[in-house]
């Protein structure tokens, strides 16, 4: 890397990469285990899509790094205090509702950074965001829809999801937040942070509103994800994820 | 024995019938079907299930119970006496001296 232009952009490779790996990963979790078949298969593709995404960051970001690091080295050989996603993603999935509303809080956000990110001046961030882009409209169209029927469903169904709101709630301030990261990036036509709010708030309180749910009242929030500040959650995760390369380096399958 | 889907008392979504068009221009094909309890989560699961590796354009999914089937007595009736029609097709006329067969 020759400066902190490209340190920076490196940095929110990794951060976008690893966003998507941890919460595609996380939802992989579901597999074989979905409400019913269709819904299994559904969940088991937006992972999928989610890990395809990060394998695209991930491979850029080792590109810009330059020290032959390739997608597999950076998701299998890092520990939890260097994975740079938010915490949102890292938590466990809960029930069904719980797992539908942090998909849709995290969805939502990110049709609006991918759709910015397609103006960024690096060509490969831009071209790997567009692709992206498409696949989140549909994941946030599949989680929002879920989030509408959960919360206006049954008695039980409507606690459920308001509850795995009101707690996750509180992880949302990482989505916003800036650093010298981001402002690097702004300079090269990355979205800034905080100029997403608007947009995401609409969204989500208008599902939420539809939803017969309430927005939870403002609060502390948790932040410290991207600088490696995680929930004890991340270790386990990563332990799974990343035990077979570990112990057999070189696998391939 | 349970309760068949689109039943009171089933346990079961209703049951939906998936057309998938693999082009422009052609014909949507029965795929399968989906569970699913309104429209909206039909055409996704359909989407997801039958759409997943690119083979669609679009997709459309219709009630099971809206599909009206000729029962299997009715094949003798509705499908023999075609057998022995082969003037129906249109391969069984030779074309006539003068005209020219792209």
């Amino acid at each position: 890397m020759r400066d902190s232009q490209e340190e920076a952009l490196f940095e929110y490779l990794l951060r976008l990469g690893d966003d998507r790996l941890v919460l595609g990963h996380r939802l992989s979790e579901w597999c074989g285990h979905g409400p019913i078949l269709e819904e299994d298969i559904a969940l088991a593709n937006v992972a999928l899509d989610l890990i395809g995404q990060a394998t695209h960051f991930l491979q850029l970001a080792g590109q810009v790094e330059g020290q032959g690091r390739d997608e597999d080295a950076l998701a299998y050989f890092r520990d939890a205090i260097d994975y740079r996603n938010i915490n949102l993603v890292e938590l466990p999935n809960g029930d069904f509702g719980r797992t539908i509303v942090r998909q849709f809080l995290f969805d939502a956000w990110s049709v609006l950074l991918l759709d910015g990110l397609q103006r960024a001046a690096h060509p490969k961030l831009a071209g790997i965001a567009a692709k992206a882009c498409k696949e989140a409209r549909y994941h946030v169209r599949h989680s929002g829809e879920w989030v509408l029927r959960l919360g206006d469903g049954t008695e039980e169904s409507h606690r459920r999801v308001q509850t795995a709101l009101d707690e996750l709630w509180p992880y949302t301030g990482e989505l916003f937040a800036a650093d010298e990261v981001d402002r690097l990036l702004a300079g090269a036509g990355a979205p800034e942070p905080a100029a997403l709010e608007p947009g995401w708030r609409e969204v989500v309180s208008d599902v939420v509103r539809r939803a017969t749910l309430t927005l939870p009242p403002e609060g502390y929030m948790h932040s410290g994800g991207r600088q490696g500040r995680h929930t004890e959650h991340l270790g386990h995760l990563l332990a799974e994820m990343q035990i077979l390369a570990r112990s057999h380096a070189g696998a391939k399958w | 024995m349970a309760a068949a889907a689109n039943e009171p008392g089933s346990d079961q979504w209703p049951l939906w019938e998936v057309f998938t068009q693999a082009k422009d221009g052609a014909p949507h094909e029965h795929a399968g079907s989906v569970h699913a309890p309104d429209p909206e989560i039909a055409l996704q699961n359909a989407r997801d299930v039958y759409a997943r590796r690119g083979e669609a354009v679009s997709v459309w999914v219709v009630p099971s119970a809206a599909i009206v089937a000729s029962s299997p007595e009715d094949r003798g009736p509705f499908f023999d006496p075609a057998d022995d029609k082969p003037y129906r097709h249109p391969q069984f006329y030779k074309t006539p001296r003068g005209v020219r067969v792209e």
